[in-house]
């Protein structure tokens, strides 16, 4: 788990996940070496006030993605409400209208195979705390192609139907508390800087 | 790195359907675009998206579903009902002063955003002085469109919405419910022409006082975005609106100049005056 060669860091969750969010993002320093894409489910009439919640909190660039946008380090994207968002092979999101998947969009399992398809073994999936089980299947193509699988623990999880769903998938994944992903991922940071 | 095979077979059966079907999807965006064929991939049981090029090239009936696999667009009546209360408020007004109006649905998919037009328009009194023009390459879904049928399960949303847009009637009044499903009247497709239309491939056809296109975008390269909004630009007649969707903006495009921002919030876009 202490090698360096990640390259990005998708996370999922629904119910319950802001409460982890806020333990893991604000942990991480302004210049993390990685860029964080993250889908939380809302409401679809919600407009998003994720990003401008976090970025309160949040010594990273916290903002929402935007259709063609590049991709930095440093950075924390959240998908807009109510459309998929994706990773391009340049190294820039797309996002789409796509029909929901599992009733989800956007969709925690079209985040994690598009961004797969572009990091293969050079990202980290974690899915947190959720309701329904979005995300297992992304979870689950995260590990075949050699990326690092992590779930919020049940235990630690305010819902535990995504966790234990996305364990279930992918019964290699490490189940850690949020405070552990923040430190893992804040480690993760000391070591680029050797 | 060599390219992943999977991303080649992709180039491939997409420069073939181009070639020998003249559907060009070569400037879509390259991430929706293999999400989308890898379920087509399933749907036709094909281990290999080179086994579905074959099948694409040898068996004529597999392109309608194919092409609808790549297109298919599910939409709502009046979705984003504040983009309709914006027009109604404030585009409207603009629009009255003309003697006559021409409205472009571009890439009308199913019909919805047709259907919320036309009945914005009756209620605000312009149906009368307007022709729509409802375009989409997809023949299936200018059939669905045509037919103006969706499911009854559908509508709560849909009068919802429309609803919030500021809809001045009751949206029953516009549709029969039979069997599960609501049929929109008739009456409010005779100012409508559909027409297969491609913004990849085709030109301008008309000059329009409005033209709506949300979330096709996005499903396009940068490259292809501009040439569509070129499209759009030369339909436009002077002081013109262009409506897009919630995520889609004229912030990078080439032809950002030729507009000025309408409503920031709604994305309608106006073009200038001058050339």
């Amino acid at each position: 788990m202490t090698d360096r060669r990640w390259e990005a860091i998708v996370i999922g969750g629904s119910a319950g996940a802001l409460r982890a969010l806020s333990t893991i993002l604000p942990a991480l320093p302004a210049d993390f070496p990685l860029p964080i894409m993250a889908v939380v489910h809302l409401p679809p009439d919600k407009q998003s006030v994720l990003a401008e919640v976090l970025q309160a909190k949040c010594a990273m660039r916290v903002r929402e993605a935007q259709d063609k946008e590049p991709i930095e380090p440093g950075t924390i994207y959240f998908a807009p409400p109510d459309y998929h968002l994706l990773v391009e092979d340049d190294r820039h999101f797309a996002l789409s209208y796509d029909a929901p998947q599992l009733f989800s969009r956007p969709s925690i399992d079209v985040l994690f195979e598009s961004a797969v398809d572009v990091y293969a073994d050079r990202l980290i999936g974690i899915v947190l705390s959720g309701a329904n089980n979005d995300g297992a299947l992304g979870l689950e193509a995260v590990d075949r192609e050699g990326g690092l699988p992590l779930v919020q623990s049940p235990k630690d999880a305010h819902s535990t139907a995504m966790p234990l769903a996305a364990l279930a998938k992918c019964p290699t994944a490490q189940a850690l508390s949020a405070e552990q992903i923040a430190s893992f991922l804040k480690s993760q940071s000391h070591e680029s800087e050797t | 790195m060599p390219e992943k095979t999977e991303n080649l077979e992709i180039k491939l059966l997409l420069e073939a359907i181009f070639q020998k079907y003249h559907y060009d999807f070569r400037a879509y965006s390259p991430a929706s675009i293999k999400r989308r064929l890898r379920q087509a991939q399933e749907r036709f049981g094909c281990s290999s998206i080179s086994i579905l090029q074959d099948k694409v090239l040898h068996n004529p009936d597999v392109l309608p579903s194919l092409l609808e696999l790549l297109t298919v667009q599910v939409s709502e009546l009046f979705r984003d009902p504040l983009y309709f209360k914006v027009i109604r408020d404030q585009v409207i007004p603009h629009l009255r002063t003309y003697p006559s109006l021409k409205v472009w649905i571009a890439g009308c998919s199913s019909g919805e955003e047709l259907y919320s037009f036309v009945i914005l328009f009756r209620e605000e009194g312009l149906e009368e002085k307007t022709i729509f023009y409802a375009t989409d390459i997809n023949p299936h879904a200018l059939e669905r469109a045509q037919a103006g049928v969706y499911g009854l399960d559908r509508i709560k949303l849909f009068t919802e919405n429309h609803q919030k847009s500021g809809g001045k009637s009751s949206l029953s009044n516009y549709y029969t419910a039979a069997y599960g499903r609501a049929v929109f009247d008739r009456s409010l497709r005779e100012r409508v022409v559909f027409s297969d239309h491609s913004l990849v491939t085709d030109e301008v056809f008309a000059e329009v006082q409005f033209t709506s296109c949300r979330n096709v975008l996005i499903y396009f390269d940068r490259e292809l975005q501009d040439r569509a909004i070129g499209l759009f630009t030369e339909a436009l007649s002077r002081k013109g609106f262009l409506g897009l969707g919630a995520k889609e903006s004229l912030n990078f495009s080439a032809h950002a100049e030729a507009y000025t921002t309408f409503s920031r919030d709604e994305k309608i876009y106006q073009k200038r005056g001058t050339p």
